[in-house]
């Protein structure tokens, strides 16, 4: 028999606003604990929460990207449940009335519905100490809650995703939709982006969803299909050895590869939502959903199309330029800045050297010790033969890690290319007499002999042209001299 | 004196505002061993605040309308480094670091916070009996009860140990007290005044309200802790007029309803003061007719739903994890059961149960959904009523103030006390309490008015009107 797998996913982005959704503390990563706290956020008794108007702006400005409907009113609703890290005992989300409603991500031509993204505050974090730093065994714990009532977006898929691969590629592109409207800094590692997905299968061709499971603790990309690839294989395992899958939440192991069954007590999921009666329903007028459709930006889907059009780039080139945050600012801003070469040759640099620069060091586009307008300055030396493509190569990588201008580096290395076909030619004639073994061995030779020779001749010439000659050239003239 | 013309007196230079604090804190020294209506007395930072005020007359300044003022505050108000207790064990030794904006509020109009009263625990109660600290007793007679929740705070103006105090309402806290304890008690309407700072039983009933001997010195306080406030989303937003410069300008040609539901099944004494209390102000010019707010008879099994369930998830927050008390356990879960089975009285438990009952997967549609739909309800009755009258007239209780233990032992009993107050409740609309007699025992009895959202300037009043006809 042959199965279908059916998954949802729920992710959960940190919005980057500079407060908190309910308070003025300062919505930051990294602060000292228990630093960034007042009252409203830690719960105390008497305090309120007042709606951070920002936050709403933002999840309107998703709302237009995702072609969701934002009804008239929404309203926040209280979960509550007990936990340490969590100051009232209850977390205001949103929950029969989110903002966001029906809307949809296109995935390699396929389309992702989403039934609803909603507003709600995160929770602090809690530190198990001792005992492995697991909770069951740890001395004590702590509790850090500079991140109680940052605000989250929850953005929930239909069950529209077949495949762990797909899944990867729809968190991907939503990844660069929030990351183009601006509104979340996306970093799955530092948890500003948390993914859980609804896993269940189903044998091909029946329309009707098998039960599923909830796989949490995925914190990478690349742990996520792995996560989604195993339950897939379980469950299947399950059925097919006659047995049946139970609903429950499991976590993910990177070490072990596996989900885990979480032992959960009955009746544990009944959170009571009722609405916040200390917020009033949430109503965007006209202005402010006006605001948001203009304020969006181009997003990444036409973006790439635009760039492969434009740029003459492929698709795949497109792809790694938009998915990298501001990476194809950058080189949109080269391209805008160039005198010569194309937007190809900038496209290339950015795909491959600067790209390659960025994974290296974690840096990011918008801080780059290079300038556009620098790389677009590389690029036009290529282009007029002052520099040979490893030379570049070897300049940018400098210009990266000294923060100079390319032509500062050709200059302070005297690294420009000798193209003057008069000194070129007598250097070969003189490396010719110097290695007249060479080139007698080069006339008696088959092919694959001349081939070596040849080689070991341009390598000469390289050396006595300290690597500044222009390769084209040198080949040339040597072809012609070897005749 | 009253609260205006003490304020006046220190104004002008005639009285210190030290020796008016001077006075009340001994008369709170002379009688509050008996009267058990503060948790904890302010004295150094009264008298330090009230130093401030001298400093200030004497400089040419004027510190405001409220100068030299004692005021009493229950003690469900944050108070920074005051403790705040709510009458609680689980709020032991916490000490706020922030003041609600009301008590800001009469900071800055230069009066002087005097102490923190006893309540209910949590505001949980019709008696004061509900306090982990031991009961208030009636300044009036003191083998009764004060009323409550915001028991401490009625009997400390009728005591004379402030002529001001703030408390609570959420089901009739502030009024149902100073009907008991004879003393003007004031429930706004829901976001006249901001919360921020109250500690929350039931987010969508509470409001702090002002008590006071007389209802001008009312109208003060109420003008003072009133308006906008960017703290409080429910706060409503735009700024309205002062009710003190009205509160005299008489009731000529005013609509005044007799609440019908409200009058069936109270004590005839307490009823006959309500009729009497129509009498005399269709005798100083309003038309007095009878009229019914129908879906009114359901309020106090709503009530019972939607305040237990609001406060089940309020007072999850206490669990032993950041602040108050906290009892160990083997783990996060035993140490949370733990500390509120410690932390907590029986009446604080059982509303805990009752409302996370009522929230429930299978159960929230019959018993909080059902009950919000009865508030709509109630809504469109009033919203009828008023369309025929300005304000109705009830009794603020059934009887006048009961004895001790009389109905500790059954609660039901004790919560059809709060019956003709929780309606202005649920509506979100304000309602008064004004001493008008006293009952067959000799006991105060309070004649409530009750006006739709906003309708306070018309409310004080006819509660003046009231006042000024009370038997001596």
């Amino acid at each position: 028999m042959s199965w279908e797998a059916v998954i949802g996913l729920e992710v959960h982005a940190e919005l980057a606003t500079a407060t908190k959704l309910f308070c003025s503390c300062v919505n930051e990563f990294g602060a000292e604990p228990n630093t960034n706290v007042c009252p409203v956020c830690l719960g105390l008794p008497g305090s309120l929460p007042v709606l951070n108007e920002r936050v709403v702006e933002y999840a309107l400005r998703l709302g237009a990207a995702l072609h969701f409907d934002v009804p008239e009113q929404s309203v926040f609703s209280r979960k509550n449940y007990f936990y340490p890290d969590m100051p009232k005992d209850y977390q205001i989300s949103q929950y029969d009335l989110p903002i966001c409603v029906d809307g949809r991500l296109e995935v390699d031509g396929a389309r992702i519905g989403i039934e609803r993204a909603h507003m709600e505050e995160d929770t602090g974090k809690t530190l198990h100490v001792g005992g492995g730093g697991r909770i069951h065994e740890a001395d004590y714990s702590l509790v850090d809650y500079n991140r109680a009532g940052v605000p989250l977006m929850e953005i929930v898929s239909r069950p529209d995703i077949r495949s762990a691969e797909q899944a990867r590629a729809y968190v991907t592109e939503l990844r660069a939709v929030l990351d183009a409207i601006g509104v979340s800094d996306v970093k799955m590692e530092e948890g500003s982006m948390r993914v859980d997905a609804n896993v269940s299968v189903r044998p091909s061709g029946v329309e009707a969803l098998g039960t599923r499971a909830e796989i949490k603790n995925m914190n990478s990309l690349r742990s996520l299909g792995r996560a989604i690839e195993h339950e897939v294989e379980r469950q299947i395992g399950l059925l097919e050895g006659g047995e049946r899958v139970v609903q429950e939440t499991r976590h993910w192991n990177e070490e072990d590869g596996r989900t885990h069954g979480m032992r959960t007590k009955e009746g544990s999921d009944d959170y009571r939502y009722f609405p916040e009666p200390d917020l009033v329903p949430i109503a965007p007028d006209a202005a402010m959903r006006e605001r948001a459709r203009a304020s969006l930006p181009e997003l990444p889907a036409a973006r790439r199309a635009r760039l492969v059009e434009q740029w003459g780039i492929t698709e795949h080139d497109a792809r790694v330029l938009v998915a990298v945050s501001r990476l194809a600012e950058y080189a949109e801003a080269a391209v805008d800045a160039l005198h010569e070469g194309t937007a190809k040759d900038v496209a290339n640099w950015c795909a491959g050297d600067v790209l390659a620069y960025l994974n290296d060091t974690g840096s990011s586009p918008e801080v780059l010790p290079l300038a556009p307008d620098g790389l677009a300055e590389l690029v036009g030396l290529v282009v007029d033969g002052t520099l040979s493509r490893n030379m570049a190569k070897d300049v940018l990588g400098e210009c990266l890690r000294d923060g100079k201008r390319p032509k500062q580096v050709v200059e302070e290395r005297g690294l420009a290319q000798v193209s003057d076909e008069g000194a070129l030619g007598r250097i070969v004639d003189d490396v010719l007499a110097a290695n007249a073994e060479l080139v007698a061995e080069w006339r008696a030779g088959d092919d694959k002999v001349r081939k070596k020779k040849r080689g070991a001749l341009v390598g000469a010439l390289m050396q006595a042209t300290d690597r500044r000659g222009n390769p084209q050239l040198l080949n040339r003239l040597l072809d012609e001299r070897l005749g | 004196m009253t609260a205006l013309e003490l304020a006046a007196a220190v104004r002008a230079g005639e009285r210190s505002a030290r020796e008016v604090v001077d006075e009340h804190l001994a008369a709170i020294d002379a009688r509050d061993g008996e009267l058990h209506a503060f948790n904890h007395v302010m004295a150094d930072s009264a008298r330090d605040a009230a130093d401030v005020v001298d400093i200030a007359v004497a400089r040419g300044d004027d510190p405001g309308p409220l100068a030299g003022v004692p005021i009493a505050l229950k003690d469900n108000l944050c108070t920074r480094g005051v403790p705040t207790t709510c009458s609680s064990r689980i709020l032991d030794g916490w000490r706020p670091p922030y003041t609600a904006t009301v008590v800001e509020r009469v900071l800055a109009t230069g009066g002087i916070p005097i102490g923190k009263t006893n309540l209910d625990e949590f505001a949980m109660g019709s008696s004061t009996e509900h306090s982990a600290f031991g009961p208030t007793r009636n300044p009036r007679d003191p083998s009764r009860v004060p009323g409550g929740s915001s028991g401490g705070s009625a009997a400390a103006v009728a005591a004379g140990f402030a002529p001001l105090a703030l408390g609570s309402d959420t089901g009739g806290s502030i009024r149902q007290p100073a009907a008991f304890c004879g003393v003007v008690g004031v429930k706004p309407t829901y976001g006249a005044v901001s919360r921020y700072g109250l500690v929350a039983f039931a987010s969508s009933l509470d409001q702090i309200g002002p008590f006071a001997v007389t209802v001008a010195d009312a109208a003060l306080l109420f003008d003072v802790i009133g308006g906008p406030d960017p703290l409080d989303s429910t706060c409503i937003a735009s700024a309205r007029a002062p009710i003190a410069e009205s509160v005299d300008d008489g009731i000529e040609g005013l609509r005044v309803g007799l609440f019908a539901e409200l009058l069936d099944g109270v004590d005839a004494d307490v009823a006959g003061r309500v009729h009497e209390a129509a009498g005399a102000l269709r005798a100083a010019g309003a038309k007095v007719g009878d009229t019914s707010v129908p879906a009114a008879a359901y309020g106090l099994s709503a009530y019972y739903l939607i305040a237990p369930a609001e406060a089940s998830s309020n007072l999850a927050r206490y669990d032993g994890v950041r602040y108050g008390l906290r009892v160990d356990g083997d783990d996060a879960a035993s140490m949370n059961a733990r500390t509120r089975d410690a932390g907590f009285g029986a009446e604080v438990k059982r509303r805990i149960m009752l409302g996370t009952y009522a929230l429930s997967a299978g159960y929230y549609d019959a018993y909080y959904g059902q009950a919000q739909r009865v508030r709509t309800l109630i809504i469109r009755d009033f919203d009828a009523t008023y369309r025929d009258f300005d304000v109705l007239l009830a009794p603020t209780t059934p009887t006048t103030a009961f004895e001790f233990g009389a109905k500790t032992s059954s609660p039901l009993a004790m919560y059809l006390s709060d019956v003709c107050t929780i309606p202005s409740n649920l509506a979100g609309h304000p309602s008064m309490s004004v001493p008008f007699g006293t009952g067959a025992d000799g006991l105060p009895v309070g004649v409530q008015v009750l006006a739709p959202a906003l309708g306070e300037p018309v409310m004080f009043r006819v509660a003046r009107a009231i006042e000024q006809a009370a038997p001596a």
